[in-house]
């Protein structure tokens, strides 16, 4: 993984701080070429990673690249999956099977598995699940995609309810369909951790909140700190400015002197804000090495 | 300390739709909490979770809290539901935590907030805005008097359910207490009742369909509190400008403005008053970094969690004069009554007004086309 990935938030109305930057931004993005400048922009200044959601813009972005393979040599996409407002929406409004069923590429299975009062098989759980990954990895067809993230909203949900089987059966899946390495975006990083390593996936790619506030941290930042210096696993950190809550030079002089932070991935929509960041991180993780 | 801290809680969770599975998620994750067992009609959803974790699942609810032991329930179910399992489960001497909106009649929940007092049970309801940093700041704010005298605050819910003319699930139904009055009204105008407690009026009610066949997806109200402001309130959940549900208040007062969201609080002081300590004339902005307490396991949202260790904290300490306890959750569903009759009743004049046809009626129509 490249030490800097340029996130989405931005392009897509995130902002954990304020609905009003939110809604700049939102309207700010609203033509998808502004998302393609910015793109550019963090391409030219040496950020050739784009960790995105499953978000339908996203697609637009993949028709853009695949149009232009000269413009983008070597760009890499790292999916995150899924788009969760996407189903949360669905849900409110058609139930949790009707949702499912709403996002289903086909539906024999799905029908099988769910005719009223039918027993459930373990197989048809992974079925649906790979079904649903296949959907949700469509639009990045003929695009290089190394590391495939499960996000936070999904991961921490069946990390609370002790479904561990199922991080297995999308790291099987992410691996043997998409020749890919599997990540999982928490905020729960040491619970995380145990869970991951109980089920045997080794050494396995993790992406989390990691700031000086100890903001989105559960398990606390000494936690947080024991695992880096301690567990093995491929650390991802992300929400470094806690929303703009650090200023930046602070933010990431004390990310980068934390041990084994393999990759920062950050979210802007200027040229300054990119270089600048790029500099900072180049110059504290030179420092620490 | 209290002798009970740390105490593990057994607990059973009714109800797997979206809010019921968040909810056992986080419950599940809490280490001093032992999850006894499920509920649900579903019987899929009851299989994938008896297939993939080890846990007792039911389809009968006094099965389950006869045969679990438990002495707290987390009840999920849609809200028609809600009164008939709060009052099973306190009679059985249950602590409840209990999905908003609490009761669909206000009589229930005021019923059922004097039996578990009665009986000394923690009760609670899942309004969980009052565990977001932004509005405790407000309720301080507020008590402190850091903007004077409040004469008029504006409280909105808006957000993107319902955008097309469709859906049969409970939520669109009118008498399973869907619509957009129970689901998202319930949300500001059970904050207003935290800061101002119950008003004696409500007029100007109005509840139409944009998309719904059955029932109402935007709210409009004025409501007044005794001594207190006036207050317009604004609901919308056909607004797809809204990534997710957006609550927001703004409250002017003689010395000042506050404006609040989940995601921060911004403060306007007049040099009049002293302002309160950490805050200075003119703006003031708080955002949810500084003002949000860390939790033990994150899902979707702090407050949510923050809410779940809250009851498992009062149920260890015994305190059951809490925060969210069923008698505030019943100012909240008595006031959405009222919002309710103020819309039947208007309507209901207004139909009879347009069958009319004294001349007294027709002379005002006639003016009011001049």
């Amino acid at each position: 993984m490249e030490k800097l990935l340029f996130g989405d938030n931005q392009f897509f109305g995130v902002n954990h701080m304020s609905e009003e930057k939110a809604r700049v931004q939102a309207i700010r993005f609203r033509d998808i070429q502004a998302v393609y400048d910015v793109l550019d922009t963090a391409y030219d200044e040496g950020i050739r990673t784009f960790m995105c959601t499953t978000h339908e813009r996203v697609a637009e972005v993949c028709e853009h690249v695949r149009a232009n393979p000269e413009r983008y040599p070597n760009y890499l996409f790292y999916p995150g999956m899924p788009y969760a407002h996407k189903y949360a929406n669905a849900v409110t409004e058609d139930g949790i099977l009707g949702a499912l069923k709403r996002f289903m590429p086909q539906q024999g299975i799905f029908s099988a598995a769910f005719r009223g009062g039918v027993s459930l098989a373990t197989k048809d759980i992974e079925g649906i699940t790979t079904l649903l990954i296949d959907a949700e990895m469509k639009m990045f067809q003929g695009m290089n995609t190394p590391v495939i993230f499960l996000q936070n909203v999904v991961s921490d949900l069946l990390l609370g309810l002790g479904m561990k089987e199922a991080f297995l059966i999308f790291a099987k899946h992410i691996r043997s369909k998409y020749h890919a390495e599997p990540g999982f975006i928490t905020m729960n990083l040491p619970m995380m951790l145990d869970t991951l390593d109980e089920v045997g996936i080794e050494n396995p790619i993790v992406c989390s909140s990691i700031n000086k506030l100890g903001f989105r941290m559960c398990g606390g930042i000494e936690a947080y700190e024991r695992a880096l210096r301690e567990r093995k696993f491929r650390a991802v950190a992300m929400s470094i400015f806690a929303s703009g809550a650090i200023p930046p030079q602070e933010a990431i002089a004390w990310v980068c002197s934390q041990p084994n932070i393999e990759s920062i991935v950050f979210g802007a929509s200027s040229r300054s804000h990119i270089r600048s960041t790029k500099q900072l991180v180049d110059k504290y993780w030179s420092l620490n090495d | 300390m209290d002798i009970n801290e740390g105490k593990i809680v057994r607990v059973a969770v009714v109800g797997l739709g979206k809010m019921g599975l968040s909810h056992l998620s986080m419950i599940k994750a809490h280490p001093e909490v032992q999850l006894v067992g499920v509920c649900d009609t579903s019987k899929y959803m009851l299989d994938v979770l008896e297939k993939s974790i080890d846990i007792a699942t039911f389809t009968d609810y006094e099965k389950m809290l006869q045969q679990t032991g438990a002495e707290a329930v987390i009840i999920a179910t849609p809200s028609r539901f809600h009164a008939s399992l709060v009052r099973k489960s306190i009679e059985r001497g249950l602590h409840v935590f209990c999905e908003k909106p609490f009761c669909l009649n206000w009589s229930d929940s005021v019923a059922l907030a004097s039996l578990a007092e009665s009986k000394g049970l923690v009760n609670q309801v899942g309004y969980h805005y009052r565990f977001v940093g932004a509005f405790q700041e407000v309720k301080r704010l507020l008590e402190s008097g850091a903007i004077g005298t409040v004469s008029h605050v504006l409280a909105e819910a808006y957000g993107p359910v319902v955008l097309r003319p469709k859906g049969m699930l409970w939520r669109t139904q009118k008498e399973e207490g869907g619509g957009s009055l129970y689901d998202y009204a319930a949300h500001p105008v059970n904050l207003l009742n935290w800061f101002f407690g119950m008003p004696n009026n409500v007029s100007g009610t109005l509840m139409n369909s944009i998309f719904s066949k059955d029932t109402d997806d935007e709210v409009y109200s004025t409501i007044q509190y005794p001594g207190g402001p006036g207050v317009q309130l604004s609901v919308n959940w056909s607004d797809e400008s809204y990534r997710k549900m957006s609550v927001k208040i703004t409250a002017w007062g003689t010395a000042g403005r506050i404006y609040a969201d989940r995601q921060e609080c911004q403060v306007y002081l007049r040099n009049t008053v002293e302002p309160p300590p950490g805050y200075t004339h003119g703006w003031n902005i708080r955002y949810t970094t500084d003002l949000t307490q860390p939790v033990w396991f994150y899902v979707r949202g702090e407050e949510y969690s923050a809410q779940l260790d809250y009851f498992v904290r009062c149920i260890q300490s015994g305190e059951h004069m809490n925060i969210n306890s069923f008698a505030s959750a019943a100012q909240t569903d008595l006031t959405l009554a009222m919002m309710l009759e103020n819309a039947q009743s208007s309507a209901a004049l207004a139909s009879s007004a347009t069958n009319m046809t004294t001349p007294l009626y027709s002379a005002a129509k006639a003016a009011a086309k001049v």
